[in-house]
């Protein structure tokens, strides 16, 4: 335990004679070293993925067993893709939480500052992060999503009430539940870049998905029905409903302006991380 | 090399750092001290790039920090506040940060061999006891083999054989043709590592010079003398540059003067003297009397009147009998 071992030739000769330099493929591997090195992804992820497969089959259940006793109306309205998928709902809290983590997780530890010591140039650590987590958020939650369809309607056709992949609409609304939990998991990423705190960076994220349409909701309806619509939420759940409902959005237009408001927090966050003292 | 330039950060209504300039130099430790408050930390960070100066400029060897292609390995900083994600393993957070230069493994297990941390490598680095996590700081520092180093506060929290290996460390790494900056609160710990100071007080530059010089010009020559005409030999030397101070009723603490001189200034006069001992003072004393004025946040002493801002701590003792001329401190003082 001595600095003898500290071997140098020349200082700074080290830098130019190895390569050693950052590049965006370099801070992107290294970005998926810190995302699977962390304890509390492992578990954020897990929960999500049982949220998703677990809930979908325990909801499922329930409607056939009282299938009997539920109204034409009811039996009208059923919507066996929606029911399926309805754990998404759940996992969007796990996987939110996770996306706003990812860099309020650094301001709380301190750790930003050896990150953005190493990446002075910072933007290049928002991409490699946005990147890794919605990569791995994406594929997790697709196959989530998809498992969730397949058991949910294999529970669904003993009362012979399931669907199919080949339904129109259906597909869409399967990847639509991998889709649009990795588009809340990015706004997460952009608010808790933004707001650093984890604390207020998940409020935020769960204040515009979850209070602000019942707010808006007390709005006199012929402002409510002509905001809510647009609303984050309403948007980017719209891919996830096969009934389509007349006042929302179509699937892919909601899905792109949800994408949009992600787009917005990340670029107000990159406008933050370049400009503000770390 | 580290070149500062005119630095000034401004938080709010707060200047933290004004108008700083100094020069690092490689091959030595240079020791950056300043009481609490006095904007180390503030400079450190600007330093590499994590607080934007509200003006002025800082070079790396001629380059800007956010320039340079492999910033780790130019320069490595241990910071004042920790820098580790807590729910990381030392391992993989060294991995992280190597792996944004295509640092290898290898070089991530050396840093952790080299500070200590073998043992615990894989342990969750929240669990880290204060000194683990300052060894932590410092394998980050070491990664990239950088020819320039910050360290602010390095021995906070190590144990003594955690504060000789800093400091053999330091001194290594300067003997090795790399810049090393280290700022402290520790003055004894300063004399024996750093070779030049800068030193700064409310964001200001008082000194930046070899530890030698810095003893010298801080505290002057001061000259022990006692003699029972204490009065008469004070009125016989001051004059401008020359301070005199009674610390009792025939003692002097004459500043200004060589012991040489005062003995043929007596003797000419006819006053008789008991003792006559020059007095070299400490890095520490020197520190406290250069920066008495600047220091923010004084503590007081138990026995002190509660809530009496006036109290500081150390500054009791004799008051000034006598002054002609420019007061003891400041780098200019000495004649
Ligand atoms: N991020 C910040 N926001 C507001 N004020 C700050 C910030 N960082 C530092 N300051 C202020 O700037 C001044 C200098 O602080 P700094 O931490 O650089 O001092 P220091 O010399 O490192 O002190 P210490 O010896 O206690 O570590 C202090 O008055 C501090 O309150
Ligand atoms: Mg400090």
């Amino acid at each position: 335990m001595t600095a003898a071992t500290v071997e140098r030739p020349a200082p700074s000769g080290l830098a130019a004679g190895a390569g050693y330099r950052v590049t965006p493929w370099r801070v992107l591997r290294s970005e998926w070293t810190k995302l699977r090195s962390l304890r509390s992804t492992l578990f954020s992820l897990l929960a999500a993925i049982v949220f998703v497969v677990a809930l979908g089959c325990l909801i499922s259940w329930a409607r056939v067993q009282h299938w009997d006793q539920e109204s034409p109306l009811e039996r009208l309205r059923f919507d066996p893709t929606g029911v399926s998928l309805s754990g998404v709902f759940l996992a969007q809290l796990a996987i939110g939480v996770l996306g706003v983590l990812t860099f309020s997780g650094e301001y709380g530890t301190g750790m930003i500052r050896a990150t953005l010591t190493a990446v002075p140039h910072r933007l290049p650590v928002l991409w490699a992060k946005a990147v890794v987590f919605a990569a791995v958020t994406f594929v997790l939650m697709t196959i989530s999503s998809f498992t969730a369809f397949l058991l949910g309607q294999g529970v669904l056709s003993s009362r012979h009430i399931d669907t199919t992949l080949g339904h129109p609409g259906v597909l869409t609304a399967v990847l639509g539940g991998g889709l649009y939990l990795t588009v809340v998991g990015l706004l997460g990423v952009g608010l808790g870049a933004l707001i650093r705190s984890t604390a207020g960076g998940i409020a935020t994220l769960f204040g515009i998905l979850l209070v602000l349409p019942l707010i808006v909701h007390f709005l006199p309806s012929n402002w409510s029905d002509n905001i809510d619509p647009y609303l984050p939420s309403s948007a980017g759940q719209a891919i996830l409903s096969v009934v389509h409902d007349p006042t929302s959005m179509a699937p892919w237009n909601g899905f792109a302006l949800f994408c949009g408001y992600a787009a917005v927090a990340l670029a107000g966050a990159a406008v933050a991380l370049r400009r503000r003292d770390a | 090399m580290i070149e500062v330039a005119g630095l000034t950060k401004r938080y709010g209504e707060k200047l933290a750092v004004t108008d700083l300039s100094f020069t690092v130099r490689p091959g030595l430790v240079t020791g950056f001290l300043g009481p609490n408050g006095s904007g180390k930390s503030t400079t450190m960070r600007m330093i590499v790039d994590l607080d934007t100066p509200s003006s002025g400029t800082v070079r790396i060897n001629g380059q800007r920090y956010r320039d340079f292609r492999a910033p780790l390995c130019e320069v490595g900083a241990l910071l004042e506040a920790r820098s580790v994600h807590s729910g990381r393993s030392a391992h993989n957070h060294l991995l992280a940060l190597a792996q944004t230069h295509g640092i290898g493994r290898r070089r991530v297990d050396e840093v952790v061999e080299l500070v200590g941390l073998a043992a615990v490598a894989r342990k969750r680095a929240g669990g880290f006891s204060l000194g683990m996590g300052q060894r932590l700081g410092i394998a980050a520092a070491l990664l990239g083999d950088p020819g320039t180093l910050i360290f602010d506060e390095p021995v906070n929290g190590l144990d003594p054989e955690g504060i000789r290996w800093i400091r053999t460390l330091l001194k290594d790494l300067a003997a090795q043709g790399r810049t090393v900056l280290v700022s402290s609160h520790l003055m004894s710990e300063m004399a024996l590592t750093a070779e030049h100071l800068v030193v700064i007080g409310q964001g200001r530059l008082i000194a930046d010079q070899s530890v030698a010089d810095f003893v010298a010009a801080a505290s002057g020559n001061t000259v022990h003398v006692r003699s029972p005409r204490a009065t008469e030999l004070r009125d016989l030397l001051l004059s401008t540059d020359v301070t005199v101070r009674a610390d009792g009723p025939d003692v002097l603490e004459v500043s200004g003067l060589s012991s040489d001189r005062i003995g043929i200034a007596a003797a000419g006069a006819g006053i008789p003297l008991y003792e006559l001992t020059p007095r070299q003072a400490s890095l520490e004393e020197a520190f406290m009397t250069l920066t008495r004025d600047t220091v923010e946040y004084h503590g007081g002493t138990p026995s002190s009147p509660p809530g009496d801002p006036t109290t500081t701590a150390g500054r009791s003792g004799a008051e000034l009998v006598g002054t002609a001329g420019a007061v003891v401190g400041g780098p200019g003082a000495r004649a």
